[in-house]
């Protein structure tokens, strides 16, 4: 079906028929034309932030948590460049967004003309692919094309740059047809592979689940049959930071995140095992440690639907390349057809080691006196929160790497984090995309308070949009990552790591018309907790708690696995200047 | 199928990884990317290995098929067997990129390069110049009192060749177009 229309007209037009129904973005001279179609219309709700790296972290979030594209509009020039952070964050976390820049009109490019950028050249790195669209009547094409690029094969963030004569200008608008662009990425993978994959299952002794954000990407399907193939294995399973949820925490083969502050007993287990099976993960360097030590004696097979991922890091033995719903599909199918076999009694003994490990109860901790442990605190929000339908953003740092040791994630798509970027600022903004995805649902960001600060202006959009999203902050009055790093690697020399002058949170949160909630002592936590959940719109939750707790366990940089470090006592002279290069 | 206790890396066997065994030995590949002619495609390789950190040795790009708005990429590039493998993945990732070839690896094939050397000076040197040119079938495409330029064709190996005769006899400047190559055969 084709009509004639605007350029404006013809991206609220492609929006629609993509099935969008939120819109995260800030107008500007650029951009004027489409926020004037924004207004005549009532199909797409769009949320106005505060900054337009909160419009890329909320739709992050919302794409995150819903399993469908997020959309942000921005305007030129420095509305663009605000977004660049979200867009690098999106690709190296595989997140499907589309973002929408307004440009100055064709004739202007290259003039230097007010708040041009040479955007679709800054972004060319930090984006899946981009556009500039230079004609009306190629608009609709290009809009349609973004979306099923941004969420075909491994999914990432998209641009398109759209000058604004075209926005004015009219053409031909084209209805989303299925797509017949040469880009369509294999989704089935090879069998003879797959089949090799199973053979080498049959004879483990040490088998190991490594499961990632390619599982939680894949969608639904996948996780379940992840959850179907563990119970019919027996296999141990360890995750990600992007992974978790895929698998439940709850689940009899879990044995918690693996990596930098992953548990002993995943570390252990990655090191020790004689057939890895990576699900969707890329071997990087927060979870492999030291390459030339990791996992040293496996078989190691690699499932990802991103043939670059193969071989990149880790040389792999069996790569099968292809979407993890469509091989574990297939994986379950030849393993059935050949007898559902496996060597059940050296599982066992794996087991029996794998227990041994798990008494050393590396997650430990014992809350005594009048400061609240950040662990508690952790501890105390799962056990208040646990049963409710929960969704989790983080911001990074400390208290992100404690909430994914301390919270556990039943299902996929409930755990928001910024994971390859590191970006502090994310989870503010991501929680308020999740709850404009989940308006019925319990949406708490676990913050540090100097993250929480780096997006604080999105809290004028959570109460004008009356989000209820509780910003759990674990205030240790620390950038506490930093302040540990410099502890184990520079001789304690705390440079700049003390957040200084700190803002009096709760009455910050009155400022904006917010609930602000004050917590420093253990006994009070519980109830305090109990207060943010019952109000009904956002709280800023100023949680006190000891200031120099470490984060354990710990794989310190240059290190491998069975080098971690469980607690203070281990740190003396455990990184060398080798070690203290990596960041 | 690979035993379990086979060495890493020893079974691979993807059509990602054409070679079983990585090696450390730096290889010289000549990689033939077929891409759609947009604009920004060039950038986009371009940016690919500077970003990543990959070499160019030399690089040449034309629109190949008007029609299916093709364009062909030829990149000269070095690097250990794993490294020339991601270059690969990497520049298949790019969404307007249609086909990797690996020329070096994917049987037989042939490379041209177009060079002009200006060489400069008289007597005895100027006769010899123009002695060597014949000998490697450079053509002479101007000529004043006191120099040539010579323009030859010919795989990059004979081109240095002839730069390194023409230097001592008075080479002032070059220019050379980059490798263009097929695979032999139909
Ligand atoms: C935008 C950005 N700048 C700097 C960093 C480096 N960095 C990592 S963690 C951290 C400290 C975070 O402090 P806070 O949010 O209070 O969390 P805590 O570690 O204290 O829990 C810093 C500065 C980063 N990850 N992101
Ligand atoms: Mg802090």
């Amino acid at each position: 079906m084709t009509r004639q229309m605007t350029g404006a007209e013809m991206v609220v037009q492609a929006l629609i028929d993509q099935g969008v129904d939120t819109v995260f973005g800030y107008p500007g001279g650029a951009v004027l034309p489409i926020y004037d179609a924004i207004f005549q219309q009532n199909h797409i709700k769009h949320v106005l932030v505060r900054h337009e790296q909160g419009a890329v972290h909320a739709a992050e979030g919302y794409a995150r948590s819903t399993g469908k594209p997020g959309v942000c509009l921005v305007t030129s020039g420095p509305g663009a460049t605000n977004a660049v952070t979200g867009l690098t964050d999106a690709l190296l976390d595989s997140i499907p967004i589309i973002v929408l820049t307004g440009q100055v009109p064709t004739f202007m490019i290259g003039s230097d003309a007010f708040q041009e950028a040479d955007t679709v050249g800054i972004t060319r790195p930090c984006t899946k692919h981009n556009w500039l669209v230079k004609e009306t009547d190629a608009l609709s094409s290009v809009l349609h094309e973004a979306f099923h690029v941004a969420t075909s094969g491994r999914p990432g963030p998209v641009l398109i740059d759209i000058p604004k004569d075209v926005q004015f200008a009219s053409g031909t608008y084209n209805a989303p047809q299925p797509s017949t662009s040469h880009y369509q990425p294999t989704v089935k993978g090879d069998i003879t592979s797959i089949t090799e994959l199973v053979e080498a299952m049959e004879k483990a002794e040490r088998p190991l689940f490594y499961t990632g954000g390619g599982v939680i990407n894949s969608g639904p399907a996948a996780s379940q049959l992840l959850r179907e193939l563990v119970a019919a294995t027996n296999f141990p399973i360890t995750s990600t930071l992007m992974g978790l949820g895929a698998y439940p925490a709850s689940g009899d083969n879990w044995l918690g995140m693996l990596g930098m502050h992953g548990l002993y007993e995943a570390n252990l287990a990655m090191h020790g095992c004689d057939l890895m099976i990576n699900i969707g993960a890329r071997f990087d360097d927060r979870i492999t440690g030291v390459i030339s030590e990791f996992s040293p004696n496996s078989t190691k097979a690699h499932i990802d639907i991103d043939p670059s991922s193969i071989n990149k890091v880790i040389r792999v033995d069996i790569p099968i390349v292809g979407d993890v719903g469509h091989v574990l599909e297939d994986l379950m199918k030849v393993w059935k057809s050949r007898g559902r076999k496996t060597n059940s009694s050296a599982v066992g003994n794996w087991w029996s080691q794998i227990k041994e490990w798990q008494a050393i109860e590396c997650l430990k901790f014992t809350q005594q006196g009048k400061v609240i442990k950040p662990q508690y605190a952790l501890s105390r929000l799962e056990a208040l929160t646990k049963n409710h339908d929960r969704y989790i953003t983080t911001e990074v740092g400390q208290h992100q790497m404690w909430a994914a040791q301390y919270l556990g994630f039943e299902d996929p798509n409930r755990w928001m984090t910024s994971g390859g970027l590191g970006t502090m600022g994310y989870g503010f903004p991501a929680s308020i995309g999740v709850q404009m995805g989940h308006p019925e649902s319990l949406v708490i960001n676990v913050a540090g308070e100097a993250s929480w600060l780096m997006n604080m202006q999105e809290l004028g959009t959570a109460m004008q949009y009356n989000l209820p999203v509780k910003q759990f902050i674990l205030n240790n009055e620390r950038l506490g990552m930093v302040r540990q790093w410099q502890e184990l690697l520079h001789g304690e020399r705390y440079s700049s790591s003390w957040s200084e002058s700190l803002p009096d949170f709760v009455k910050l949160a009155e400022a904006f018309g917010a609930k602000g909630i004050l917590c420093s002592d253990p006994d009070d936590l519980d109830e305090a907790i109990m207060e943010m959940l019952n109000h009904d719109g956002p709280v800023l939750f100023d949680c006190l708690v000891e200031k120099h707790e470490n984060c354990f366990p710990m794989i310190p940089s240059g290190k491998a696995h069975n080098e971690m470090l469980l607690g203070d006592a281990d740190t003396q002279g455990a990184i060398d200047a080798k070690g203290s290069v990596l960041v | 199928m690979s035993d379990l206790n086979l060495k890493n890396g020893t079974s691979a066997k993807s059509a990602y990884n054409l070679r079983p065994n990585f090696s450390d030995i730096v290889e010289r590949h000549t990689l033939a990317v077929m891409v759609e002619n947009e604009p920004g495609v060039l950038a986009r390789v371009i940016g690919l290995f500077a970003g990543r950190g990959y070499n160019i040795e030399s690089l040449t790009v034309a629109e190949v098929d008007h029609e299916g708005k093709l364009s062909r990429i030829t990149i000269v590039t070095t690097g250990t067997p794993q490294v020339i493998e991601q270059i690969k993945a990497q520049l298949g990732r790019i969404v307007t990129v249609h086909e990797v070839h690996d020329l070096t690896v994917e049987g037989p094939s042939v490379e041209r390069e177009l060079a002009m050397f200006k060489v400069a000076g008289d007597g005895e040197k100027r006769v010899e110049a123009l002695r060597l040119a014949d000998i490697f079938r450079a053509n002479v495409v101007d000529s004043t009192l006191n120099s040539f330029v010579f323009e030859i064709t010919g795989a990059p190996e004979k081109i240095d060749a002839f730069a390194d005769l023409m230097r001592p006899l008075g080479l002032v400047e070059v220019a050379r177009t980059g490798v263009a190559a097929l695979s032999r055969g139909g």
